[in-house]
């Protein structure tokens, strides 16, 4: 008797207290929604700033001469344009893709196709493909300065191009791997039923059902190297001159508007800023080109992961 | 009730005290735990309970039975509203509690219902960072119980109802998930009681479960229904032929029959209860 | 093909051994742990004595700071788009997430250096500088909206696209039964995500937020732009609002006009320094993150 009255007794308790406290937590829950949302604006009010600025501040200083003509001299009244940075960035970029989108994919098909358990060497090579993602730009600015410039004797686009290639190359090898795995093995089962050898079904069929997925990751690849600034600083140095040979220094897109930031004259930051706007669209093309690539296939590549 | 359960109540009391209130149908409803009036749910498009009418008695069990996808899940889930927590599921209808309560009113918050409706799920969900202890106090704190003491004799009066306590007594600090399954799932009923729930809706509670904890749990429901009105969805007939004293019977989103258990599964009325039960289909 | 697989690894040993190479005269000079403590930098001849330290701490604030404000932010708009937001708005809200990450850093200190530098100062530095600039030395110094304060709020604003969106997949990977369990508990939205989403998502929300700090840690032209560039002992920051300088932010600056060989040795030096430090953050982030979807996975059986 006395334990079923303890028992109705707590019963009436707690119900008392859940009563009492509904709308505090009714409250605290709102108060928490709320901060989520604001955190949602932290992260688009930048945003929207940043596209602003660039948009605003930059158009008015896109100009057939900002585009075509090399810059002035400092401060001068015809202060020239940005045309060698922009030659540059197409050039080291090309030249990093052409050597590290058929790295990162051989190696990619290598992970995929041709090692695709944990044995000590694909084990070895994904751990440090993805070392090799997590290193920060200017340090392998600095490899590329210690291999190359100080071996050939000078800052060249050929440095620029290698620094930007091993940046690119993990990117590229964990999307060609990933992309690789969606493949259903029945197409590959297919292939060896009418006794094709391996590689030709790797390159021919396989391959050919993950192009898109390949080509986002190259694309997606270029368009976080587009933006890269610290591995250039110390591998082509950047110059006022157009392109002359692979072993001489160039300018880029991203080094010049460093160099025009950093210039005292009204001039020159606008300068910046349309060579900001210029890079923008190219990387902002690049990435709208990605996400309309993997939406179709539904296949799903983030930029924020690269 | 206190003035606070009033407030945002009010309007879901189908006779306030207040008000004039028409005493035999009140006497009547009372009658009946939970009052199904009139339920349609869907998913989406997609029509998955159609005009459900269902009075279940308090202090019972109640099972529901069916074959898959009749809708016996949904069902249960509109009980304590769970259900359209699932993007796209809405309801409509009134599910009265106590002859005075519609839990489908608009003014009623549908997080309030859950702590006079608790459920148990199909699969054992404690949660595995907490212990046995926290796992079954989980509710209380939640609620803004702080009193220690309390808090204690309520965890060691749950376990008990869930026939879990003797197991576990020494070891309430052991984390919830180090138990076996059919341990794991009183721990989860244990949890339900904690929160001092009327009613307990219990979702195909021992179909994850091998036979000997099954039949722990059967008994279990037993020994609760005396406090507590239980409704419990199963696949498995001989099951509600055991634990339940009421049985309904759903096909494609009706309700076909309802009535005792033994009526139902010795002389159903409706040909395709009969069809179900003698296993033709299903 | 085995070749193209090889370099990766050729690749981390060049690195390895690059940096090592470069660095070793300065840790010859001065010795590596001299190095890491010291706080000269000069590079005057037959003086030269160079040492880590102030950009050691400059690195560690900087990502501290934004790591503070970043990850709960970053938290705050995982939890938005896994749990509360409709389907429809969650899409394009993290598409829009994603722009952020896309956007060169070359421009986020563009942007930093012309326009938001200015907001800071006004909007948050000199109010705090005025209220308690006398009383709590974190906002000491006079405010001008390039120090280690606002390198801080934009490497945060940088750190979120990848750290929402990675505490959004470790969020997704909760089983729903959870959640459901906590919400028949009578749980609101918030409770459910606190006793429910939290506690299982531990180790991989934790990774989630390392991965941000290596990222703030290693980046380098933003900072440089903002930071102020002060070099020696006075770029130990002694206010919120001092100006400083990371390990990165100096090696930019210097790299292509150091003096000697002794100096490019040391900014090497600083590289090895930012490398190890890296290199530790995210292996340590890698193995939660993993650790985290092997316990969902098996606790999925």
């Amino acid at each position: 008797m006395h334990e079923n009255e303890q028992i109705s007794g707590n019963r009436r308790k707690i119900q008392d207290i859940m009563l009492r406290h509904s709308s505090k937590r009714r409250l605290m829950d709102k108060i928490v929604s709320a901060l989520a949302v604001v955190g949602v604006l932290a992260a688009i009010i930048p945003l929207g700033s940043i596209l602003l600025e660039v948009i605003k501040n930059g158009a008015s200083a896109i100009t057939i001469e900002l585009v075509t003509q090399p810059p002035g001299a400092m401060g001068s009244a015809t202060s020239g344009g940005i045309a060698p940075a922009i030659q540059g960035t197409l050039i080291v970029i090309g030249l990093a893709t052409l050597i590290g989108a058929p790295v990162g994919i051989l190696t990619g098909i290598f992970l995929s196709e041709f090692a695709p358990g944990n044995g000590l060497f694909p084990s070895a090579v994904r751990l440090f493909s993805d070392v090799l993602t997590g290193l920060p730009s200017v340090v392998i600015g600095i490899v590329g300065y210690l291999t190359i410039v100080l071996t050939t004797g000078s800052f060249s686009v050929l440095a620029g191009a290698f620094s930007l290639s091993i940046i690119m190359i993990p990117i590229v090898v964990r999307i060609t791997e990933e992309t690789l795995k969606i493949v259903p093995n029945s197409i590959r089962e297919a292939g060896q039923s009418l006794g094709i050898a391996k590689w030709k079904i790797t390159l021919f069929i396989v391959l050919k059902s993950a192009k898109s997925g390949v080509i986002t990751g190259i694309v997606l690849a270029i368009s976080r190297i587009a933006g890269e600034t610290a591995p250039l600083i110390m591998t082509i140095l950047g110059t006022s001159l157009f392109f002359s040979s692979f072993t001489n220094p160039v300018d880029a897109l991203p080094l010049r508007i460093w160099r025009l930031a950093s210039q005292p004259y009204d001039s020159a930051h606008s300068q910046g800023w349309g060579a900001a706007l210029i890079l923008i669209i190219v990387v902002m093309i690049l990435s709208m080109a990605l996400r309309l690539l993997t939406q179709r296939k539904g296949f799903k590549v983030k930029a924020s992961h690269v | 009730m206190t003035s606070e359960n009033e407030g945002f109540l009010d309007g879901a009391l189908l006779n306030p005290s207040s008000k004039k209130g028409n005493d035999l149908h009140l006497k009547q409803e009372q009658r009946y735990k939970v009052s199904i009036k009139n339920l349609d749910a869907w998913f989406g498009t997609k029509q998955a309970l159609k005009n459900i009418n269902l009075d279940i008695k308090p202090n019972a069990a109640t099972a529901i039975i069916g074959p898959s996808g009749c809708g016996k899940t949904t069902l249960i889930r509109c009980l304590n509203r769970m259900h359209e927590m699932t993007p796209g599921a809405t309801a409509k209808g009134h599910i009265i509690i106590d002859g005075d309560i519609d839990i489908y009113h608009k003014s009623v918050d549908p997080v309030i219902i859950k702590r006079r409706i608790g459920m148990v799920f199909q699969k054992p969900n404690p949660f595995p960072t907490m212990s046995i202890y926290d796992n079954v106090s989980a509710g209380l704190k939640l609620n803004g119980v702080k009193d220690k003491r309390l808090i204690k004799d309520v965890v060691k009066e749950s376990l008990e109802g869930a026939a879990l306590w003797d197991e576990v007594k020494d070891e309430l600090d052991k984390p919830g998930i180090g138990l076996s399954g059919g341990q794991q799932q009183r721990l989860c009923i244990a949890r339900a009681l904690a929160m001092q729930p009327e009613v307990l809706l219990m979702d195909e509670p021992t179909s994850a479960l091998d036979p000997i904890a099954s039949s722990k749990i059967e008994e279990l429901v037993h020994v609760l229904k005396k406090e507590l009105t239980i409704i419990t969805v199963t696949h498995n007939m001989l099951q509600a032929a055991r634990v339940s004293d009421y049985t309904a019977f759903m096909y494609l989103g009706e309700l076909i029959e309802y009535g005792p258990t033994s009526q139902i599964f010795k002389t159903p009325q409706k040909e395709l209860t009969e069809r179900y039960i003698s296993g033709k289909f299903g | 093909m085995t070749a193209a697989a090889c370099y990766t690894l050729v690749m981390i040993i060049l690195v390895a051994f690059s940096v090592g190479n470069g660095s070793k005269d300065v840790f010859l000079k001065e010795g590596f742990f001299s190095f890491l403590s010291g706080t000269d930098w000069n590079s005057v001849e037959g003086r030269e004595s160079y040492g880590a330290l102030p950009y050691i701490i400059g690195t560690l604030i900087s990502s501290a700071l934004a790591v503070a404000i970043g990850v709960p932010i970053s938290l705050g708009i995982a939890i938005f788009l896994s749990e509360m937001a409709p389907p429809k708005a969650s899409v394009p809200l993290s598409f829009i997430i994603e722009l952020l990450a896309a956007v060169p850093s070359i421009i986020y200190g563009l942007w930093a250096l012309f326009v938001f530098r200015f907001w800071v100062r006004d909007l948050v530095e000199t109010p705090l500088h005025n209220a308690f600039g006398g009383s709590i030395p974190f906002f000491a110094k006079t405010p001008f909206g390039l120090d280690v304060f606002t390198a801080g709020i934009v490497l945060a604003i940088m750190i979120i696209p990848i750290v929402s969106s990675i505490s959004r997949e470790v969020i997704k990977a909760v089983p729903n039964s959870q959640r459901e369990a906590a919400y028949s508990l009578g749980a609101t939205r918030w409770e459910t995500v606190r006793i429910a989403i939290f506690p299982y998502a531990k180790s991989g929300l934790l990774g989630a937020a390392i991965l941000g700090l290596g990222r703030a840690i290693g980046e380098t032209i933003l900072v440089t732009m903002i930071i102020g560039n002060t070099i020696g002992i006075a770029a130990i920051p002694t206010s919120l609002f001092s100006q400083s300088q990371t390990l990165s932010s100096l090696i930019a600056n210097e790299f292509n006009e150091a003096s000697s060989n002794l100096q490019l040795s040391a900014l090497i030096g600083l590289g090895a320094v930012l490398l190890i430090l890296t290199m530790g953050i995210n292996v340590g982030a890698q193995l939660l993150v993993s650790r985290m979807v092997k316990v969902s996975a098996g606790g999925r059986e």
